[in-house]
């Protein structure tokens, strides 16, 4: 308690401090000029945005306030191998929707948050090479008439998604007659899909695999209709950053820490062959 | 039943209290902060100071006019453009301070105009300086008139911490939505605990702005 | 920012649509539920009294988020399947309505007593005089804070965003996330927010200035 009071008088203090610095002075050196890989090296530590909603890649574990998954562990990993075993990984929670303005702000200094890399993304980030490879799929509940992505085709059918999430506009292509309700993050649309606000709830398999295992009334169905490669997002002209990611990447996956990390976490989903995944 | 006695074990109680501490926190120093700063603009709104009063007139406008949940999208996006990069708990203090001294510089003006302009002159024939009859006679008094109205603008931005929950700020209602998000069963037990959580300390606060305005009046 | 107002227009006009239309029904259900229990409140009857009170002291103080998302996850499962638009201008009429009842019950207290006491001497039913002589009066006081609530209104209809209600907020989250240039989206949409908002709140200091002549 008495550490909360003091952090609510450190917080005030600052507020003061910062309200006078931000009329003070105006621009500061701009973020794009600086080297990530130099000041994580410096501080430490890595700034990873992840998601906390997203069973299986990044999920808030309500008993100690930890973010849990798929995501976290490779960050973790990664987070080793360029900074050495004592490197620090932060994660700040993202949406679909938060995460893009906060690594271009420089809040964060990558993201891995099941983001697939996508032509349009790459105008704006650069990505590491592939960490893991979805494909985009359906929920409903279990019964449900919706068999594939060609039911939903149809009007007034209601689909949920994620906004900022690439299948939001994958399946604005593939039924663009249904109507595409957007919220805010997945537990939103999970729960919006038990009110019965829309049909199926769309997005990559491997994140609906998670939900059906949470949610036993639900099951995936349909395949996968797209190809959604994840990637890491860096911000541009951070190629050295870029180049230590990808160098991580390729080492974890010679060693079989990645496939160790696979096993952990898809070893014993129902649907998910996780050996065909295996790298 | 047994939803709720699970769904309100130790484990998601404590969770939930961690919510509600950072919901207190950025109403606490919000509050304090937008008070004062509310108060400086509506001052500076009153005292007609040539060009000053104009532009602070305009830009609480504008502020005043705008849903909150978009202050908080530019103090938490586009500070950072500005050369300034806050965190997401500041960011959000930043924003709800933005709007309610906003809110409260229009209450504390309207405050001063409704204090009797004989108060004023009285003071000011009495050999206090503009700036003195203001600061010692006519502000306090205008607090006095609206302390109702700035209490339950505060009441407001306790509930409109809520709204931050969309750029993942670790407060009450996320900490409930993550919940409920792992476990279904546990939606409307979480739904009655934040309702009564926000209730007891929004009904608290009107409860002692009635006492306050009984013992000033 | 131009490039954003060209190339989504049609959204950003189906989202302000949305959003008039949310607020607007928010405003005609909240004034008339507000107003039946801000007249609860002044009715000899004690229990319709503290009827009366227990609704605008639970609605006034929970948060406007809540309730909608209350409306939008809960009563579909229970009790009618409603869309996001619907459970968010269900609790912006809710929230809103507790504002309104506090107002209006204000309102009718500042009306002088004789006036009930006059009417009822002259033969009117409490119902009579309380709609023809103390209503009326009451309005006119309560017309610039209600003004102020409609502008209120359609600030706190960006909630619907929450609950998928295809409002202006709803739009601009979901362009700020497809064109990814987030300020210039929320810009614009600001933009549109104000061009509501701004006006109508100089109107009413015109005319509370004029009343209070």
């Amino acid at each position: 308690m008495i550490k909360k009071v003091t952090r609510l008088v450190r917080l005030l203090a600052l507020f003061g401090i910062v309200t006078v610095f931000l009329t003070a002075c105006g621009q500061r050196q701009s973020l794009s000029k600086q080297d990530v890989l130099q000041n994580d090296r410096a501080s430490n530590t890595i700034t990873w945005g992840v998601k906390a909603d997203t069973k299986l890649f990044g999920l808030m574990d309500v008993k100690d306030n930890q973010v849990k998954g798929f995501d976290v562990d490779i960050a973790k990993a990664i987070t080793k191998r360029i900074l050495g075993e004592n490197g620090r990984a932060k994660f700040v929670q993202v949406t679909s929707q938060t995460r893009i303005p906060l690594l271009k702000n420089g809040n964060i200094d990558a993201i891995i948050a099941t983001m697939t890399i996508t032509p349009e993304r790459e105008k704006q980030v650069d990505f590491s090479k592939s960490y893991f490879d979805a494909g985009q799929s359906l929920l409903v509940k279990k019964g449900s008439p919706v068999k594939s992505v060609k039911d939903l085709d149809k009007a007034g059918t209601k689909v949920l998604g994620v906004t900022g999430a690439n299948s939001v506009a994958n399946i604005k292509k593939s039924a663009p007659k249904a109507r595409v309700l957007e919220l805010s993050d997945y537990a939103q649309a999970m729960t919006a899909l038990k009110s019965g606000q829309g049909a199926a709830l769309t997005t990559d398999n491997g994140i609906l695999y998670g939900m059906a295992t949470q949610n036993p009334g639900y099951e995936v169905v349909g395949g996968t209709f797209t190809k959604e490669p994840y990637g890491i997002a860096i911000n541009k002209g951070q190629t050295p950053f870029k180049k230590s990611v990808n160098q991580a990447l390729a080492e974890i996956e010679a060693d079989g820490t990645y496939n160790r990390i696979l096993k952990k976490w898809f070893g014993n989903v129902a649907g998910f062959d996780y050996k065909e995944a295996a790298r | 039943m047994q939803n709720f006695i699970d769904a309100y074990s130790w484990v998601n109680l404590r969770f939930l209290l961690e919510g509600l501490w950072v919901t207190v926190e950025v109403s606490v120093v919000s509050i304090i902060a937008s008070f004062i700063i509310g108060s400086v603009l509506g001052v500076l709104r009153y005292v007609k100071i040539k060009y000053l009063s104009a532009v602070v007139g305009f830009v609480v406008d504008i502020i005043r006019n705008l849903p909150l949940i978009l202050i908080i999208f530019f103090t938490y996006f586009g500070l950072p453009h500005l050369g300034f990069k806050p965190g997401i708990l500041f960011a959000t203090i930043l924003a709800m301070t933005i709007f309610e001294s906003a809110m409260l510089a229009e209450i504390i003006r309207s405050g001063i105009l409704a204090v009797d302009s004989g108060q004023m002159e009285g003071a000011r024939a009495n050999g206090m300086t503009y700036v003195q009859a203001l600061w010692h006679i006519v502000f306090p008094q205008a607090i006095k008139k609206t302390i109702p109205t700035i209490v339950s603008q505060f009441i407001s931005l306790i509930k409109d911490t809520s709204l931050a929950t969309i750029i993942v700020l670790p407060e009450l209602l996320n900490h409930a939505q993550i919940i409920y998000g792992q476990n279904s069963a546990y939606i409307i037990p979480m739904f009655l605990m934040i309702a009564l959580m926000y209730f007891i300390i929004c009904y608290a606060l009107s409860v002692l702005s009635r006492v306050l305005d009984k013992r000033l009046a | 920012m131009i490039t954003i107002l060209t190339h989504y227009w049609s959204e950003l006009v189906q989202g302000l649509g949305y959003t008039l239309l949310s607020s607007l029904i928010a405003l005609i259900f909240s004034t008339m539920i507000g107003t039946m229990f801000a007249i609860f409140e002044v009715l000899p009857n004690r229990l319709m009294r503290v009827i009366g009170r227990v609704y605008i002291e639970i609605f006034r103080n929970i948060p406007l988020l809540v309730i909608a998302m209350f409306f939008y996850v809960i009563i579909p499962l229970y009790v009618a399947k409603i869309d996001g638009f619907t459970a968010g201008t269900i609790g912006l009429t809710i929230y809103t309505s507790s504002f309104i009842a506090e107002t209006v019950r204000a309102g009718i207290q500042s009306v002088d007593p004789g006036q009930m006491e006059g009417a009822r001497a002259n033969g009117m039913t409490y119902w009579q005089a309380m709609s023809k002589i103390v209503l009326p009066q009451a309005f006119k006081i309560v017309i610039p804070p209600l003004g102020n609530q409609f502008i209120n209104l359609v600030k706190n209809s960006s909630v619907l965003a929450f609950v998928a209600g295809f409002d202006l907020m709803y739009q601009a989250n979901s362009i700020a996330s497809l064109s990814l240039d987030t300020i210039n989206s929320y810009m614009v949409v600001g933009g549109f927010y104000l061009v509501i908002t701004l006006p109508l709140s100089y109107y009413m200091r015109h005319l509370e200035k004029q009343l209070a002549k």
